[in-house]
């Protein structure tokens, strides 16, 4: 297993390189120009000129590519073309929130999502699993800024029981950090709950059909017990499939949630930095964002082994 | 008590035993001495020469001071200076700075500091620039006075020292302010009435400034960039919202205190709001502007530009822009500022009166146009061009023109417009902005009334008759001297059309009630504003 793990993480290293290459050309070939922004409105095209000069970015394409790879290398993601600090401290402010948020609504989404999955596929058919099933179709097609805005209506501004917007780090207290955070949790777990939900279904549906639930029940084994123990556990796999691939929805949905929430988080240092064209802080975000993914992934391999123990590495 | 009392009691009492982590002490009082305001923008850098953003601007006056200030009647008044001299033959300024001024780390400010934050601030400045062209020398005779010498009289240099136009000529230590004007500075120490707290900035999110206890307020009454600058909070923070809906909502729950510029959407919202007070938040507004590129056809040639003003309506492009709240917005025919010393509506009959698009259509046939695309770059990422972009697109087809619109964001529209290759080439024809009404008072920081060919911001109009009466402008000697000089070049820059205005319009502002003494004007000043609990 430990050599397993070992040869995945070498063998990100390629696929960070790619990743980083295709993000650099893609940034080199895209229009706009942060010179531009800079100067501001008024500026002359002169003005322009030397602030491109001043930042290197009339230098041709391999040697900036070139510089950027080295300092990678060093373990320096560069500095911010805007607010001229170091990229790795941008993303170190920002990541608080985001990690917050998204283990706020991984949490949020396991434990609703698969209680309901897996009680829609015991009463499949019935009217339950055809509600809960609706809830699915409904979170799923609702896009994330509209589930937003109708929360922070209902509870922030008619019931006022939870803030509209913000974030308070973890330091300042358990429910200054978690008020802040339900809300757009929820917003965001909408899709990630319907999806889980469905698969837990779909999974259960085929585990229940087989012969070993029909021995369990007929030995006279609770239903609870064969549902969560029997049941679940075989059908685990595919969820936790689905749960890993999820990652990528949570930063994805995380990008509007955090604008929508005014969460200073890596979604909304994201969008600033594109809109502005700040290459440094694209390029170190969309790194760690793949490493991230590349991870998890691994993280959901090692998984299987422990609720499949048939699987080996 | 409430509901979220109750659950935060609940909440809190469950999880602080579960983290063993103990909530900060809140100090009685504190909220009150908070001003929690929501910026037009992020504060993406701060050095207010580097970036000329508004933003950086509006948070650099906070930090920093000038040597004068512009006041709420448009004229300069001292600020750190306390007297100045003019030799009989105007080339030679010599300036007193105040007694007792001090930084941020505590040092006072000498002359050699504002002749270095001089020297930088021309640098990167339209007026500045002017200056340097002139100027002998620049020195610091002795720790409080400083001389500036010109080969010629320049006789707005106290309007350029003052302007609130972007960039303010901002003192700073010789230190900091001898880094390079097309570099960033890294320190942000200034001698304004409050202190930057860098460790407390999230750029993109949150910005934060404490009372300088050191500072010393002018005795005159505040006047927007003019006399004392009272602060009346212990802090302001400055907390950025990119959606204008979650500001909304964010006033309306009192986590902000003090809301920029809510859109004209919200705004019937929170009028309705009892402890939301709205105003108009700068009486100078904006002009909007449609702006051809003068170099390739069609509107290389001044027919085809006219058609577009005879043809334009002004309250489309303005009812696009803010609704149909009519308090937000004005006809404009001319570039300049409306309700100001100079505004002058000379030559402005073009854009007067019924829109005749039967006469425009056969002034764009003379012109030659022959039915090729024009390329129009439309920014959608910004609602005040989107809108205007719209409008354009439907008045150009009524033309009979061949419109190319490009649906992109304001980084390509920005970069783009910089091209003067053909349109078909990666050029363009005609783009969308809008001016800040401070700057178009005067021709002094109006970058997009010049008229200079390849000089001239983008779309390189050449009007040698505009610039001549710009040139009249500047060495105008009185009031009414420079009043006819605007009239004039209100009059050449609609005959050659150097850009078409699309209107005047105004923003709203908007604050909880617990707060007082927001004063209207180009840009947010928080002397005299307080807060109570």
């Amino acid at each position: 297993m430990l050599s397993f793990i070992l040869r995945r993480i070498v063998a990100t290293l390629p696929v960070m390189a790619i990743v980083a290459l295709f993000v650099f050309s893609l940034l080199y070939i895209a229009p706009g120009d942060p010179a531009v922004v800079i100067a501001g409105d008024q500026a002359s095209p002169e003005d322009v000129e030397r602030i491109r000069q001043s930042l290197g970015l009339d230098r041709p394409f391999l040697i900036q590519f070139g510089g950027w790879v080295w300092r990678i290398l060093h373990g320096d993601l560069g500095t911010s073309i805007f607010t001229n600090l170091p990229v790795s401290a941008m993303i170190g402010q920002r990541l608080g929130p985001t990690l917050s948020l998204m283990i706020v609504t991984l949490l949020l989404t396991i434990a609703v999502a698969v209680p309901l999955g897996v009680v829609a596929a015991w009463k499949a058919g019935s009217l339950i699993d055809r509600v809960i099933m609706g809830f699915a179709v409904f979170g799923f097609s609702l896009p994330v800024f509209v589930v937003g805005y109708m929360l922070a209506y209902i509870f922030a501004l008619e019931l006022e029981w939870l803030p509209v917007q913000g974030y308070t780090p973890l330091s300042s207290g358990f429910w200054p950090w978690l008020e802040n955070l339900i809300l757009p949790a929820i917003a965001l777990g909408c899709v990630y709950i319907a999806l889980v939900a469905r698969i837990t279904r779909a999974a259960m549906l085929e585990v229940l059909q087989q012969d070993y639930i029909r021995t369990a029940k007929a030995k006279g084994l609770g239903q609870g017990g064969i549902l969560f123990i029997h049941a679940l556990k075989n059908a685990a796999v595919p969820i936790v499939t689905v749960i890993g691939i999820g990652i990528a929805l949570l930063i994805g949905g995380a990008v509007v949630t955090e604008s929508v929430f005014a969460i200073p988080g890596l979604g909304r240092l994201t969008i600033d930095a594109i809109l502005r064209r700040d290459y440094p802080v694209i390029q170190g975000i969309v790194l760690l964002f793949s490493f991230v993914y590349v991870l998890v992934n691994l993280m959901i391999d090692v998984i299987y082994t422990l609720v499949d123990p048939r699987i080996r590495y | 008590m409430d509901r979220r009392t109750v659950l935060k009691g609940l909440a809190g009492a469950g999880g602080l035993a579960l983290t063993g982590l103990s909530a900060p002490a809140i100090a009685q009082g504190a909220s009150a001495r908070t001003l929690r305001f929501v910026p037009q923008a992020n504060l993406a850098n701060f050095d207010p020469i580097w970036g000329t953003q508004y933003v950086v601007r509006n948070a650099a006056a906070l930090v920093w001071d000038t040597l004068y200030g512009i006041d709420a009647q448009l004229q300069p008044q001292r600020q750190m200076v306390e007297s100045e001299e003019t030799s009989d033959d105007g080339k030679a300024w010599t300036f007193r700075l105040r007694p007792g001024l001090k930084f941020h780390d505590g040092e006072p400010v000498l002359a050699k500091d504002v002749v270095a934050s001089l020297s930088r601030w021309a640098a990167r400045d339209p007026m500045g620039l002017m200056i340097i062209a002139i100027q002998q020398e620049l020195t610091a005779v002795d720790d409080r006075t400083f001389k500036w010498v010109l080969k010629q009289p320049f006789p707005k240099m106290l309007y350029a020292l003052a302007k609130n136009n972007a960039p303010c000529s901002f003192i700073m230590p010789e230190r900091i302010a001898k880094t390079d004007p097309f570099k960033q500075i890294t320190e942000y120490v200034g001698s304004g009435p409050m202190k930057f707290a860098k460790g407390e900035w999230v750029p993109g999110a949150k910005a934060v400034f404490e009372k300088f206890a050191d500072y010393v307020p002018r005795q005159e009454k505040a006047s927007w960039l003019a006399g004392g600058k009272q602060m009346m909070v212990d802090r302001v923070e400055w907390i950025v919202m990119p959606d204008p809906a979650t500001a909304a909502a964010a006033l309306q729950n009192g986590e902000v205190d003090w809301w920029e510029n809510p859109i004209a959407d919200l705004v019937p919202v929170l009028k309705k709001n009892k402890n939301i007070s709205v105003d108009i938040g700068d009486p100078l507004g904006n002009i909007g502007s449609f702006r051809m590129n003068h170099l390739f056809a069609p509107f290389n040639d001044v027919r085809a530009r006219r058609a577009v003003l005879m043809a334009m309506s002004q309250e489309d492009y303005m009812r696009a822009i803010v609704g149909d709240d009519t308090a937000l917005w004005k006809p404009l025919p001319g570039f300049f500022t409306p309700d100001t010393p100079l505004y002058s509506e000379l030559g402005g009959e073009i854009l007067k009166g019924k829109r005749d698009l039967d006469a425009a259509k056969k002034l764009l046939a003379e012109s030659g146009y022959a039915g090729q695309p024009v390329t129009c770059l439309v920014a959608q990422d910004q609602p005040i061009t989107k809108a205007q972009g719209d409008v354009t697109a439907d008045l150009l087809k009524k033309l009979g023109m061949n419109v190319d619109f490009v649906a992109t964001d304001w980084g390509t529209v920005g970069s783009r417009r910089a091209a003067k290759t053909p349109p078909g080439q990666g050029g363009w024809n005609m783009f969308h902005s809008w001016h800040a009404g401070a700057d178009c008072i005067t021709p002094a920081a109006y970058t997009a009334i010049r008229a200079n060919g390849d000089k001239a911001w983008f779309g390189w109009p050449n009007s040698p008759n505009t610039e001549k009466e710009i040139t009249g402008w500047f060495d105008a000697k009185n009031l009414e001297e420079e009043k006819a000089a605007i009239g004039r070049v209100n009059k050449a820059a609609l005959e050659d059309v150097v850009y078409a205005p699309t209107g005047f319009f105004l923003t709203y502002t908007a604050w909880r009630k617990n707060v007082s003494g927001i004063a209207k004007g180009p840009l947010p000043f928080f002397w005299g504003v307080s807060k109570s609990a």
